[in-house]
């Protein structure tokens, strides 16, 4: 009762910590600017930051559960977390059809296939799931030589950016984009999904010996 | 306070790093998996939000579609070679998996 009221707390700690995280990267990113140009009329934080940053939060919350958590279950819902973040963010840069198909690929199939694999290849009565990692000290160094990198050239390099066009359906768009100017990797690409289904049923199924 | 593109790179930024330190530090297979998941996503979250900042249109967006169809079918023949390893070397620890045989 004690650890599992303790994880809660780091849970919830963790994911005020990247929501805080990304509320300083983005005013470290925008605040030079916004102060050299002329006063800004009362940038008032309104419902949609808000709700931007507790998504983004819970999506980075749910990749470190997944980087760090030492129960593969714990983990696959770490990725639950993840996926379904990144499927909303999908939903603020005005693509409804990728969030739709986020939804649909990763959380209905891609989440299940993993929960399956999970499931089929621990033993459920074995406590110990074996999930050990190679040391957090190695994935540390990992994170610390990768991000500031990663970090930096989001924020110093001065993007070419566009006023965003208003949130409109984009489906038929897509559906005509799909069947004209990219027909040819619509098709391949549905010559990849038979290909590794095919595969996949050879490499999985089991053999059934002779003698 | 405007949300800009600098936000959902940081976004794309840190799923892509968590998914790399998932990649190598884990030993279960399936993990790996999952670490290989959380990248393709990092880059998909970049491709959209460029595509909305930058491009305009909906090009980006089909790409990120197909991204999403090829780690569909990655996810699909990881998961089928996970389960041979399984049935051949009774884990999925990936310090054992040595032989591709029996």
């Amino acid at each position: 009762m004690n650890t599992t009221t303790g994880k809660l707390l780091g849970w919830i700690l963790g994911t005020a910590l990247a929501i805080g995280f990304v509320v300083v990267m983005g005013q470290l990113a925008i605040g030079p600017a916004a102060q050299s140009m002329a006063p800004v009329p009362a940038t008032t934080t309104g419902l949609p930051e808000v709700v931007f940053y507790v998504i983004a939060g819970l999506t980075i919350a749910g990749a470190a559960g997944v980087a760090l958590s030492h129960n593969i279950l714990y983990s696959a819902i770490g990725l639950l977390m993840a996926l379904l973040g990144a499927g909303s963010l999908y939903v603020f840069l005005a693509a409804d059809f990728l969030a739709v198909t986020q939804l649909l690929i990763y959380i209905g199939g891609v989440l299940v296939l993993v929960l399956f694999a999970v499931m089929l290849t621990n033993r459920i009565t074995e406590i110990n799931v074996s999930n050990g990692s190679l040391g957090l000290w190695g994935g540390l160094m990992l994170f610390v030589a990768v991000a500031p990198v990663l970090l930096a050239v989001a924020l110093v390099t001065p993007w070419q950016t566009i006023p965003p066009a208003a949130a409109t359906y984009t489906t038929e768009t897509i559906g005509d984009g799909l069947l004209t100017r990219w027909l040819l990797p619509f098709e391949v690409a549905s010559l990849v999904l038979l290909a590794s289904l095919v595969g996949a049923v050879s490499i999985a199924r089991k053999e059934i010996k002779a003698d | 306070m405007q949300i800009s593109l600098s936000h959902f790179l940081i976004v794309g930024a840190l799923l892509f790093c968590f998914g790399l330190v998932t990649v190598t530090t884990r030993r279960n297979a399936v993990g790996v998996l999952m670490g290989v998941e959380l990248i393709l996503n990092g880059a998909n979250v970049n491709f959209a939000a460029f595509n909305h900042f930058v491009v305009g249109g909906v090009s980006g967006q089909v790409f990120a579609l197909f991204v999403i169809v090829l780690a569909a079918a990655e996810a699909a023949v990881g998961l089928a070679i996970v389960l041979a390893v399984f049935q051949t070397f009774k884990t999925i620890d990936v310090r054992y998996a040595d032989l591709m045989r029996e």
